[in-house]
């Protein structure tokens, strides 16, 4: 019997070094805020914006005061399990039968109602200058739109349309240029979420959302769909590119132009134009203008394809368009089943969609 | 208060076939063997589940793992949400309700026994229903196959244009009509406390576990309600040209979220407090103190009943409510917070003092405690909106809420097997196995839930079913799979205890634990409608005013 007692013993104590641990751990998260390279680990601590900078503060706050109340709860608990614990050589008699006591249930109600009231008001505060902030003239809006499972960001003011690689100027302190997005769905429900510069925004059919982020940093910014909107919500990934203004004028003007018509590659053309690649794809300057995929103007501006499913390279092309189950199984575009000398020609007819 | 059995002519003790077994079992009105249908149901459900997540955990294990296809996938995680909400958790819960709150209120069974076995078949029905789906959902185009629109089942996933064939359907109706067995249960348990108590046994002097169990029945009530219309109207959309939720035809995909958050929300607690009502028992009789402050801890659960209603669009805190909105509803999801704790601090003023007794079930009701502590900061986290639109759709909330379910109420509800198992089955739960089982489960518990917090941090969504390699991402999941894996083991040491201690288990004896509530007071298992002749009490522990008569509760009353 001594020996099962003394194993118990040892148990809760297991069993409070692993909840401390526990705590421990969550603390330990703190230090993922350390600044790294942007373009590897989308922390929502390393904040490089405005609004997740704001977020990260509010969080730290809140951090600490749930910190506070676990460690001194947890200390109570830990301290009435190991005083009050029934000790060997106990002499058997019942403790003394304590009903409970009105003073000591005030304290422990008005306290919390305390605790409450000041994480309202900060929280409050952080929401309201987010999703109130106001627009600057100077502003760039860009209109994202949500589709199983990709993303299209159009410029209404610059005239561009691109997919899934988001291009921002950066917002230096001297002339801030925050983007402003509004955000909508083709089909089913899909979040937008870059940790590091933009927390969460759904894009829902039928409605019209809106989120902001000026990013202090040059670099990409990873992040990805965060909203179950089908069979490949997984590989809905999203890269924003912030670019320093001469870039980002660099690139919109490259992205305003219509597609270059290389002669060479006219074979290639002509089976884009008389496949179904038209139904969906859209090429400025030519025949195709569907809207159901991505538009292809500038493809090989873009490091990825399949919505950042994998690299943009000549051998991913070919993959993607004859069998793009290899890469994003269950994504809505079809297998292409071209013959060889055809594929080879379109391949190297988008491969001149710079 | 006597244990004698009534004399029933047809219980003999003759041999009697399976087919006659069995029989009795399906027709049975009897509010203990219902409540025992109940446990095992949802114990077969509890293993079909957890086979689910599995799967999911074998998947995520490394990046870019293809052990299963995205449409499997997602498939399991709808099944194991849907399944371990509706087909485990809800079930056992009202198993225990049924078994016990007859048992403790002095009453020789539930207030309307037919109805009771009704609403046990319909939920049975239910979870038959939602996996015929892997046969049937498709219909008759062949093989068929279960949802994938995860356990939200956000519009306008379930419309037919982005839900071909009937997979959607298995769930919506299967939902429907298990929804129906909980509200005809919620009202047999309300029915039940409120006019079948004993003589003596005031409201004032219910056990804590009827007082708690009655608020979860009228939260079911409120909860599955909004639920079930929901249901009829999705049906409707589907089916009748309806267009509630159909995005396609002008309908709102926001209107869903709000009919199934304001189930979804309350639900939690419906599954919650009767946790909190095992440990409000466990606790006192393991520390050998009466529970400390016994109507404020009924009022509190009042208060969490009541703004359990009001916070359910802390869930959609990402969908572009104005700021006031979502400034409403972070207040009133701290303001949970509050009487939440002040049971937490009850239960540490009903150890202050005690001699506590470290026996498997306040082991269990120990590990619920601290866990349930973390679960709740963590839900304080995300109740502040901004920092919720970084935590929410991440790994983060995902390790959250298995905090609130796995660390709080599953080990809640361990914490009640172990401590009425005895009551059920006549033998006592064996100790080793029990204290291995404990160790096992916590763990893995927190090699899983600890540390699935982080991917959700470094930028992990949920309901992916693969990841990029992101440096931290891989060897996190990998942890969390390990942890997966011990925490099925020992769920197969505890079915193994079960079994085992059916058959070979020490003989419990009518009153093992020294408890001082009228289940006590009968025979192990209790004889058929319970008390020979009904109890009279006269105060909140009739057992110890019976072992204690020179110090009696009634006195201080």
């Amino acid at each position: 019997m001594i020996r099962s007692d003394q194993i118990r013993k040892l148990l809760s104590k297991a069993a409070g070094i692993a909840v401390l641990l526990a705590g421990a751990l969550l603390a330990a998260s703190l230090c993922f805020a350390a600044p790294g390279n942007p373009s590897q680990l989308p922390s929502i601590f390393d904040t490089r914006s405005t609004p997740t900078k704001w977020i990260g503060h509010l969080s730290y706050f809140v951090l600490s005061i749930t910190g506070l109340i676990f460690v001194v709860v947890f200390s109570l608990l830990v301290y009435a399990v190991v005083k009050f614990r029934k000790r060997p050589g106990d002499d058997g008699r019942e403790p003394a039968q304590v009903y409970g006591s009105n003073q000591i249930e005030l304290a422990w109600t008005v306290i919390p109602i305390l605790i409450v009231v000041v994480l309202f008001l900060a929280t409050a505060r952080v929401i309201h200058s987010i999703q109130d902030a106001p627009k600057p003239g100077n502003a760039v809006e860009v209109v994202a739109i949500g589709h199983q499972f990709w993303w299209e960001f159009r410029y209404p003011q610059l005239g561009v349309v691109t997919a899934n690689e988001l291009h921002i100027p950066v917002s230096e302190a001297a002339h801030p240029t925050p983007t402003f997005l509004t955000l909508l769905s083709a089909d089913t429900d899909h979040s937008f979420w870059i940790p590091q510069l933009a927390g969460k925004t759904d894009l829902i059919p039928n409605r019209v959302n809106h989120t902001w982020m000026d990013p202090y940093q040059t670099g990409i910014f990873l992040g990805q769909c965060a909203q179950y909107c089908g069979t490949q919500h997984a590989k809905m990934l999203l890269r924003v590119y912030v670019d320093s203004p001469q870039e980002f004028a660099t690139w919109i003007h490259a992205q305003q132009q219509p597609a270059v018509l290389d002669e060479n590659v006219n074979a290639g053309k002509r089976v884009f134009e008389t496949t179904a690649c038209i139904n969906c794809h859209a090429i400025g300057g030519t025949v195709a203008d569907g809207r159901f995929g991505p538009d292809l103007t500038h493809l090989m501006s873009r490091q990825t394809i399949a919505s950042g499913a994998a690299e943009n390279t000549k051998a991913n092309l070919r993959l993607w368009i004859q069998k793009p189950d290899a890469i994003k199984p269950g994504s809505l575009m079809p297998a292409m089943q071209l013959k060889n000398a055809d594929l080879d020609a379109l391949v190297d007819y988008l491969e001149t969609l710079r | 208060m006597s244990s004698d059995a009534i004399a029933i002519p047809s219980a003999g003790t003759e041999a009697r076939t399976w087919v006659e077994v069995v029989h009795e079992w399906v027709t049975t009105v009897d509010h203990k063997r219902l409540g025992i249908l109940y446990m095992v149901y949802a114990l077969i459900f509890l293993v079909i589940g957890g086979i689910e997540a599995t799967i999911i955990r074998i998947q995520l294990m490394r990046p870019h793992n293809d052990f299963v296809s995205p449409q499997v996938f997602n498939r399991m995680f709808t099944m194991h949400g849907t399944t371990m909400i509706f087909f485990v958790v809800i079930p056992v819960v009202f198993g225990f309700a049924n078994y016990l709150v007859p048992l403790m209120i002095g009453a020789r069974d539930m207030a309307f026994p037919r109805l009771n076995a009704f609403s046990f078949w319909l939920t049975a029905f239910g979870g038959f229903l939602l996996y015929f789906s892997f046969l049937g959902g498709n219909g008759l185009y062949g093989a068929g196959n279960a949802p994938d629109v995860g356990w939200w089942a956000y519009a306008p996933l379930t419309s037919r244009a982005f839900s071909p064939g009937h997979s959607s359907d298995y769930w919506t109706i299967a939902l429907l009509v298990s929804g129906f067995g909980s509200i005809g249960t919620a009202v047999n348990i309300i029915a039940t406390v409120l006019s079948m108590r004993c003589p003596g046994m005031t409201l004032g002097r219910m056990p804590l576990f009827a007082w708690l169990n009655m608020f979860m029945a009228g939260l079911v009530i409120l909860a599955i309600s909004p639920l079930t219309a929901a249901q009829v109207m999705l049906c409707v959309d589907r089916y009748l040209g309806g267009h509630f939720f159909d995005t396609q035809a002008g309908g709102s995909a926001t209107l869903w979220m709000h009919f199934f958050w304001i189930f979804g929300h309350p639900e939690v607690y419906v599954l919650v407090i009767p946790a909190f009502a095992f440990a409000s028992e466990i606790i006192p009789v393991f520390s050998r103190k009466p529970i400390f402050g016994y109507p404020v801890m009924v009022g509190a659960t009042a208060c969490i009943v009541f703004l359990s209603l009001s916070v359910w669009a802390h869930h959609m805190f990402t969908i572009g409510m104005n700021s006031y909105a979502n400034s409403f509803f972070a207040i009133t999801t701290f303001a949970v917070g509050v009487p939440t704790g002040i049971k937490i601090f009850n239960w540490l003023g009903t150890m202050w003092g005690g001699k506590i007794q470290f026996k498997v079930p306040m082991l269990f009701c120990i590990g619920f405690l601290f866990q349930f502590l973390i679960a709740g900061l963590t839900g304080i986290m995300q109740g502040a909106a901004p920092f919720d639109w970084q935590l929410t759709g991440s790994y983060f909330v995902v390790a959250h809420f298995h905090y609130v379910i796995v660390g709080g109420i599953l080990f809640a509800l361990f914490g009640a097997f172990y401590y009425w198992y005895p009551k059920i089955a006549g033998r006592m739960l064996n100790e080793t196995l029990g204290i291995l089982h404990f160790c096992l489960f916590l763990i893995g518990f927190h090699l899983t839930f600890d540390v699935m917090h982080f991917p959700g941090i470094l930028g992990m969504p949920r309901r992916i079913y693969t990841y990029e390699p992101r440096p931290g991402w891989g060897i996190l999941n990998l942890i969390i799979t390990i942890g997966a894996f011990i925490q099925g083991l020992a769920i197969l040491v505890f079915v193994t205890n079960l079994i085992y201690s059916y058959f070979k288990g020490r003989k419990a004896g009518n009153d093992p634990w020294d408890a001082w509530t009228l289940e006590w007071s009968v025979s192990s298992p209790p004889p058929a409608y319970n008390f020979a002749s009904i109890p009279v009490v006269e105060s909140r522990r009739p057992l110890w005013d019976l072992k204690h008569p020179e110090d009696p509760d009634s006195r201080y009353e």
